[in-house]
């Protein structure tokens, strides 16, 4: 059979050759990207480095930074029981969370079991965007049955820009964004730009000041070439995941498949975690009402059957101990750092870590951890001191001061 | 809205169906409060007697006993409350023949065989006694509640073990054969060891009787294992229709059950579960009341109860997958004949009349009436299991004339041309093969009522028009009844039980979901 010219094939259609998504920002990453050096973010092209490492993350805690977002998973959630579905779906209690504002959010399977956590905007009483890691339209209408709301994937047709940093206010406030600076800490609001709006939040990733931006896709190159012609003298630069990975560590913020597996991923039974056993157990709301995974995580409870625990570490000297084994007394291993760096903000060797409890719970002393160093082709095995510290490692004045700073 | 303040039951059974009859009166004799509430005027369910032309009643879908468990039988002392069967002789079965050769099939399932050759007596007798123990190894299993894989008790353990025991027993051949044979197909079963297509078609009409499966489809020998697990009295496979109808057997429950105190509320429906923080704590009624009790056992469909009346937001996400995905959809449909006078079936005597009559005429015939189904079409020539109950109680028919009752397959609920126009092409195509077997009997016919599956399901409350309330085959068995997560009888809802068919181990008149669930309950101090 030859095909007719009218017909059109799969063969015929292009998507596939795309080894990797472009955001809508491409254009402009692409002409920044000096180093080459690109990851696939859940199927897009996105950039790990664009100039250089540190001077990105400088860029964070100095300046401002552009780190764009839009391959996050997105969805719109809309209707009268749009607050019940994500009230069923997430841990927290969404009755809670007023319109113009965002919380920080994770959601479970029927075992209690993490599937993702990300973030809830609350755009009206009856319209909300979820935005997280993996795909999860078939769970969300699934959790749907019965209740008068739709949920569509946008994760293509918005595009995410993250703003953070200390003049992360400054450049929205020449851009023209006028009230920006009324926006507290997980405040959102609509604002005006070109045909129609951008939602801006007072939101990020980084433990810093800073601000999310969303927008249509088409939006997006007018909204990049705005903000960054109002940030050329706010210092305002492009990053790279390595740059924001250094500050959400320092953050304490813990990121899904890489400081846990989210479950629906998980091959083997035991890396598995409920809220609980990755330090979000403060947001589990037993008492809003029935949610997936209540019954588990209640039973777990009761029954002190959880078996894990995340917890900060401050390792002795400065080697980071990225993905170094946890031991007890130098002999028994009982966990695996899952993040670590030097934190320049901090000036202390710092790690988010996986411990079997009851190590990091009721034992917390006599830690320690082997880090390989390579030198030169050779390893040099250190074996360095660990403290159980609160998380954030950092906590700065500016990201919840009112109003943001100028600067 | 009223609500009285302090619980005045312990437990509210939703549904007078025969399991929750038994349930009801299980845990009325262990001394809970019961209240049984049931949508109908009457109590029963499918295994009612009701009339269904001014005169003639007859057994509304189900209409032998065959299975009904003697646990239930003794504890609740049915015998004393009005329930008897006709023991001195067990009812026989017949497959039929359009040439008036008919296969006598007597005694309990196939004791005796008369009209085949010596040859195939002797082999049927074989494969009789094989079949047997193969079912009597299983039993254990199809009686209690579900093995507990998240962590079995002592009592289960050993109870799992003395199966695997009673495996070992069997010897090594006899073993192998088990094991190799479980999920096979009856076809190639019967293909092994029969000759005679009149036996052949009995037997492969009864292995796939009430389920959505020809005799080739794998897994299928299992739908006879489970037949075999049956017994009257003590003797396997035997069967028996019992005077008053099926009605007869829900008379002698609901006795045995307000001796106990049980208290019923007929023609009331249940809204809602009342669901307080992951705990059912009561039920409100179509009349606006509330009523709250500990525990609420349903015996009716779980997918209704879970879904419909505890309501999805209750629930976690991956149950209502697994409640919605349940397979549920009936295949067989059940017509009653009034007619003016006795019809005469092709080479029976007067007397042999009152068996269970069987047209099935090969293995092949079930499988050729069972592929229309999977499109979506009925058979035109469709297979089924006949009665005439008014042989057995002249009282369900006025003097003179006769009640003919019959389950059809194969009739799928999702017909594709609907129901509407469908049911009267399926009852001319019935009629036509009654016409070939027992000449005449369309002139008789003063009244025929056919339910199909769609009306089975409007009429008795069972989705899919499903007497198992979920397809009976080996993904929806044991520990997968309804469905994992729900398999013990209670739920994910605490304080909420399922007790009705649609749980381990399925449909028929047995009344074993309910006796497990009131046990379960009672475990579980509920």
């Amino acid at each position: 059979m030859s095909p007719t010219a009218e017909k059109v094939t799969r063969g015929d259609q292009a998507h596939f050759r795309l080894y990797r998504l472009p955001s809508p920002f491409q254009p402009r990453l692409e002409a920044l990207g000096r180093t080459e050096d690109w990851y696939n973010w859940a199927g897009y092209k996105a950039p790990n480095t664009l100039w250089d490492e540190e001077l990105e993350y400088f860029a964070i805690r100095s300046q401002a930074a552009a780190f764009d977002i839009s391959p996050m998973t997105k969805y719109r959630i809309e209707g009268r029981d749009a607050e019940a579905l994500m009230n069923k779906v997430t841990l927290r209690d969404v009755s809670k969370l007023k319109p113009g504002r965002v919380q920080y959010t994770a959601w479970c399977d029927d075992e209690g079991h993490v599937l993702d956590d990300g973030t809830l905007f609350r755009l009206s009483a009856d319209r909300f965007r979820l935005c997280s890691q993996e795909r999860h339209l078939p769970w969300l209408l699934d959790s749907a049955a019965g209740m008068d709301v739709t949920v569509e994937e946008e994760t293509e047709a918005v595009a995410g820009l993250a703003l953070q940093g200390p003049t992360s206010y400054a450049v929205l406030a020449s851009a023209g964004f006028a009230g920006v600076e009324r926006l507290k800490i997980f405040d959102l609001a609509e604002f005006p730009f070109g045909d129609g709006t951008v939602t801006i939040s007072r939101t990020g990733f980084t433990g810093d000041l800073g601000y999310e931006l969303f927008a249509p896709a088409g939006q997006a190159l007018a909204l990049w070439d705005l903000l960054f012609q109002a940030g050329r003298l706010h210092g305002l630069r492009a990053i790279g995941y390595r740059a924001l990975n250094r500050a959400r560590t320092e953050a304490g913020l813990i990121v899904a498949n890489a400081d846990f597996i989210t479950s629906e991923h998980a091959v083997r039974a035991d890396r598995l975690r409920q809220p609980d056993e990755i330090g979000l157990g403060f947001m589990v709301d037993l008492d809003k009402g029935h949610f997936n995974g209540r019954r588990a995580i209640a039973e777990a409870r009761r029954k002190g059957s959880l078996k894990h625990v995340l917890v900060g570490l401050e390792i002795e000297g400065n080697i980071p101990a990225e993905h170094a084994i946890v031991y007890h007394n130098r002999k028994k291993e009982v966990g695996l750092v899952s993040a670590a760096i030097w934190s320049p903000m901090a000036k202390r060797n710092i790690a988010i870590a996986d411990l079997a409890r009851p190590y990091g719970e009721k034992i917390v002393d006599d830690l320690w951890v082997e880090i390989y160093a390579l030198r030169e082709l050779q390893y040099q095995k250190l074996m360095k001191r660990a403290k159980i510290v609160p998380r954030p490692f950092i906590k700065l004045d500016r990201r919840t001061a009112n109003p943001p700073g100028e600067f | 809205m009223t609500s009285s303040d302090a619980p005045k039951w312990d437990v509210v059974v939703i549904g007078g169906g025969h399991n929750g009859l038994v349930a009801a009166a299980m845990l009325g004799k262990a001394r809970r409060k019961v209240l049984l509430v049931e949508a109908a005027d009457a109590l029963g369910g499918a295994a009612r007697t009701e009339e269904f032309h001014p005169g003639f009643r007859a057994s509304s879908v189900a209409h032998l006993v065959n299975r009904l468990h003697p646990d239930v039988v003794k504890s609740l002392n049915l015998a004393a409350h009005g329930l008897k069967f006709e023991t001195d002789e067990v009812l026989p079965s017949v497959a039929l023949s359009k040439d008036g050769n008919p296969l006598l099939f007597g005694g309990a399932y196939g004791e005796t065989l008369t009209g085949a050759s010596d040859a195939e007596a002797a082999a049927w007798k074989t494969l009789r006694a094989q079949l047997f123990r193969y079912a009597g190894i299983l039993k254990p299993f199809l009686a209690r509640r579900p093995p507990d894989l998240r962590g079995m008790a002592f009592g289960e353990k050993s109870a799992l073990g003395l199966a695997a025991l009673s495996v070992r027993r069997l010897g090594k051949e006899d073993m192998r054969d088990f094991l190799r044979m479980l999920l096979m197909n009856v076809a190639d079963v019967l293909d092994e060891h029969l000759e005679d297509e009149r036996l052949r078609g009995l037997l492969a009409f009864d292995t796939v009787l009430g389920c959505h499966l020809g005799p080739r489809s794998p897994t299928s020998l299992l739908g006879l294992y489970y037949r075999l697990v049956g017994e009257i009295d003590g003797v396997a496979g035997a069967q028996a229709i019992t005077k008053g109808g099926m009605g007869a057997v829900v008379a002698a429950l609901a006795t045995a059950a307000e001796k106990v105190g049980v208290t019923t509320r007929k023609a009331t429906t249940v809204k809602r579960i009342l669901v307080e923080s992951g705990r059912a704590v009561g039920v409100e009624l179509d009349t606006g009341e509330t009523v709250h009790a500990k525990t609420i056992v349903s015996a009716i469909n779980p997918r209704t109860t879970l879904i419909d009346l505890v309501g999805a937001r209750e629930l976690d996400t991956g149950i209502v997958r697994k409640a919605q995905h349940i397979r549920m959809h009936g295949d067989a449909a059940k017509l009653h004949l009034a007619l003016d006078g006795m019809p005469a079936f092709k080479g029976l005597t007067a007397d042999q009349h009152r068996a269970r009559l069987v047209i099935a005429p090969s293995v092949d015939h079930v499988e050729k009436s069972f592929n229309p189904s999977k499109y979506g079409e009925f058979s035109p020539e469709p297979v089924m299991e006949i009665t005439i109950p008014s042989l057995v109680d002249r009282y369900l028919a006025p003097s003179g004339a006769a009640v003919l009752s019959a389950v059809v397959q194969f009739a799928p609920y999702r017909l594709k041309e609907g129901w509407e126009t469908g049911k009267p092409k399926l009852l001319a195509a019935i009629m036509a093969t009654l016409e070939d077997h027992a000449p005449g009997i369309g002139g008789l016919v003063r009244h025929a009522e056919l339910l199909t599956p769609a009306d089975i399901e409007a009429r008795y409350h069972m989705p899919g028009g499903h007497w198992h309330h979920g397809e009976l085959q080996i993904d929806q068995m044991l520990v997968s009844r309804p469905f994992f997560g729900a398999e013990g009888y209670d739920t994910p809802v605490e304080g909420l039980f399922l007790a009705g068919a649609g749980s381990h181990p399925g449909g028929g008149i047995s009344g074993a979901p309910g006796l497990n669930a009131a046990r379960r309950v009672i475990e579980m101090r509920g």
